[in-house]
């Protein structure tokens, strides 16, 4: 008896089984780092003494966060990732031009599949378990390590299982979901934790609002996040992959930390107020809050079914006059998807300013700063203090919905209210 | 090994945003990112600490990003070594893996005011307030990552296994 999460650990350990707080050694599938983290993690690297990494086909490189550089020392970091990508013949190093959000490209190109063991020096690395997989962030040295080594230490986590039934209400999608149960948990509700999450109103998601769930597993302090594969994950899978993957679900009879049931029609559009993920309230309890910018992007809420929502609401319509709203899709091929859909038509006539794939705004690097006192609603993950800028500046949390709604009113708001 | 210092309290849910800004991750120098440790809470915290001084803290410390620049900030602040209710799981692993002590003690979290003197003996996990004359005992770390930290954190251990042959 054991959980979809302890099953993958025990295959990739090499054991028949595991229990939660068990220390164990794994060999891991997929080793991620980023512009921010690679460098951190190569220095160290280098240190352990080996001729090269472990497999060049399962180290990723992605420079998204201050890439296309934002100033002279980001090109520097960068410049440092692509050298070492270069001599040690990493295959999956993605250029601007062809990068993505790390969290929205691996999946895209099919680099992580069902059943996958993966870790990433960033703390939104749990993103994959909307495949069945187990993933999660760490930090430099555990990726240097990694690198060398291809295995890891794990301490066996304990789950909570999310169970969601019901049909959802209008324009409620997966961000929705995450942050009304972190609401409900706190920001260290699931620390530690395996969140697995299940009900007929989960298999009844996209994979991207999967994506978006998962994403945010680590705001609630969880250590993964994980959707057990369905019909939709399979055809989602279907030629994009040249790997044969393994399911795993959880028995009957594992055992749960806790187990939470929620009803979809409880659930309204959410947004978190500053300064944490879990300040939420729903749509009809937010009142009346002026904001100076708009951002619709990042590895939760940049993907295209994000897009296709906020280009419904926005078609025809004009941003607020005294309103920035920055449209970032997650990858070149959402972009590229986005245009031939007269998507980006839609958001240019609005009035926003489309960029290029980068994590920028998100975490406050460039590309929509926000100044003291400024207030932005964005689509991101965070809003402690000072993430999108200045310290005194404000983040409210929300789905594509109420972002591209709140575009066009200068204020937070809701489609239904337009 | 033991520390002695004046506590820095904070409260819960103390964030890597905090700890270290994201603007500043463009470089690991321990002294760089120091200047601006907990900046959006305390600017110029690094210039009022004393070599040893130790930050005390509710629960989740650390929570947010993977960034290890933030232990880095810690240690480079001249930080001994952080003491919290709990602390957020990456933050956890990251303090581990480059060697910045850290305990777990929520008892002792509690009877320690911000600018008592603290004395921590980390291998046998046994805080004292020197202001009060308390002491507690916190849970002592697993082994394996009391080996890690003998091989002067992860890197050091790994290059210990690679010459082991045992990878
Ligand atoms: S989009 Fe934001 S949360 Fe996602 S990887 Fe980039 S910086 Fe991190």
């Amino acid at each position: 008896m054991m959980t979809i999460t302890e099953k993958i650990i025990a295959a990739h350990a090499g054991l028949d089984k595991v229990s939660p707080g068990e220390l164990v050694m794994v060999d891991i599938d997929l080793a991620l780092a980023n512009d921010i983290t690679a460098p951190g993690a190569i220095k160290e690297f280098e240190k352990i003494g080996v001729e090269g990494v472990f497999d060049k086909k399962k180290v990723v490189l992605v420079p998204d966060h201050f890439a296309p550089n934002r100033d002279v020392d980001s090109a520097e970091q960068c410049k440092y990732v692509r050298e070492f990508a270069r001599d040690r013949e990493v295959e999956n190093y993605f250029e601007v031009g062809q990068m993505g959000i790390e969290h929205v490209l691996l999946p895209e190109k099919g680099l992580v599949i069902p059943g996958d063991l993966v870790i990433g020096a960033d703390s939104h690395t749990c993103t994959y378990g909307a495949l069945g997989a187990f993933s999660t962030g760490m930090g430099s040295t555990d990726l240097a390590a990694a690198f060398a080594t291809g295995d890891t230490w794990l301490k066996v986590p304990q789950s909570i299982k999310f169970n969601i039934d019901g049909k959802r209400k209008e324009w409620v999608s997966g961000k929705d979901i995450i942050l009304y149960i972190i609401g409900k948990i706190g920001v260290d509700g699931a620390l530690y934790k395996a969140m697995e999450f299940t009900g007929d109103t989960i298999e009844g998601l996209s994979m991207d609002s999967r994506f978006s769930i998962c994403n945010m597993a680590i705001e609630a302090g969880g250590k993964n996040g994980i959707i057990a594969v369905d019909d939709r994950t399979r055809e989602y899978e279907d030629g994009r992959i040249d790997r044969a993957y393994v399911e795993y679900y959880s028995d009957p009879d594992a055992e749960y930390a806790d187990v939470h049931n929620y009803k979809a029609e409880d659930i309204e559009l959410q947004v978190a107020f500053p300064h944490l993920p879990s300040n939420t309230k729903g749509i009809s309890e937010v009142g009346n809050i002026p904001i100076d910018q708009v951002v619709i992007g990042s590895c939760t809420n940049g993907r295209i079914e994000d897009l296709r929502e906020a280009a419904k609401i926005l078609d025809g319509k004009k941003v607020e006059k005294n309103l920035r709203v920055i449209v970032i899709p997650a990858t070149q091929k959402i972009y590229q998807q986005a245009m031939s859909e007269g998507i980006i038509d839609i958001f240019i006539e609005a009035g926003t300013a489309v960029s290029t794939p980068t994590c920028g705004p998100c975490l406050g690097g460039h590309m929509g700063i926000l100044a003291a006192k400024e207030r932005c609603v964005a689509t991101t993950n965070r809003n402690f203090r000072g993430r999108m800028g200045h310290t005194d500046s404000e983040v409210y949390l929300s789905g594509p919905a109420v972002a591209a709604a709140s575009a066009i009113t200068g204020k937070i708001t809701g489609p239904a209210d337009l | 090994m033991i520390f002695n210092g004046r506590s820095h309290k904070f409260g819960r849910d103390i964030d890597t945003d905090i700890i270290i800004p994201a603007t500043y991750l463009v470089t690991f120098d321990p002294k760089e990112l120091a200047k601006h440790c907990m900046e959006p809470l305390a600017p110029n915290f690094a210039d009022n600490i004393e070599k040893g001084d130790i930050i005390v803290a509710e629960e989740n410390f650390g929570c947010g990003s993977s960034r290890e620049h933030a232990p880095i900030a810690i240690k480079g602040a001249g930080i001994s070594c952080v003491l919290a209710k709990s602390f957020a799981r990456i933050f956890y692993r990251n303090a581990i893996n480059t060697a910045l002590p850290i305990l777990e003690c929520a008892e002792a979290v509690d009877g320690i005011s911000d600018g008592d003197d603290v004395r921590i003996d980390t291998e046998k996990g046994k805080i004292e307030n020197l202001s009060t004359g308390i002491t507690w005992q916190a849970k002592p770390f697993p082994s394996f990552i009391m080996e890690i930290i003998n091989e002067d954190g992860l890197i050091g251990y790994t290059k210990k296994r690679v010459e082991n042959r045992d990878v």
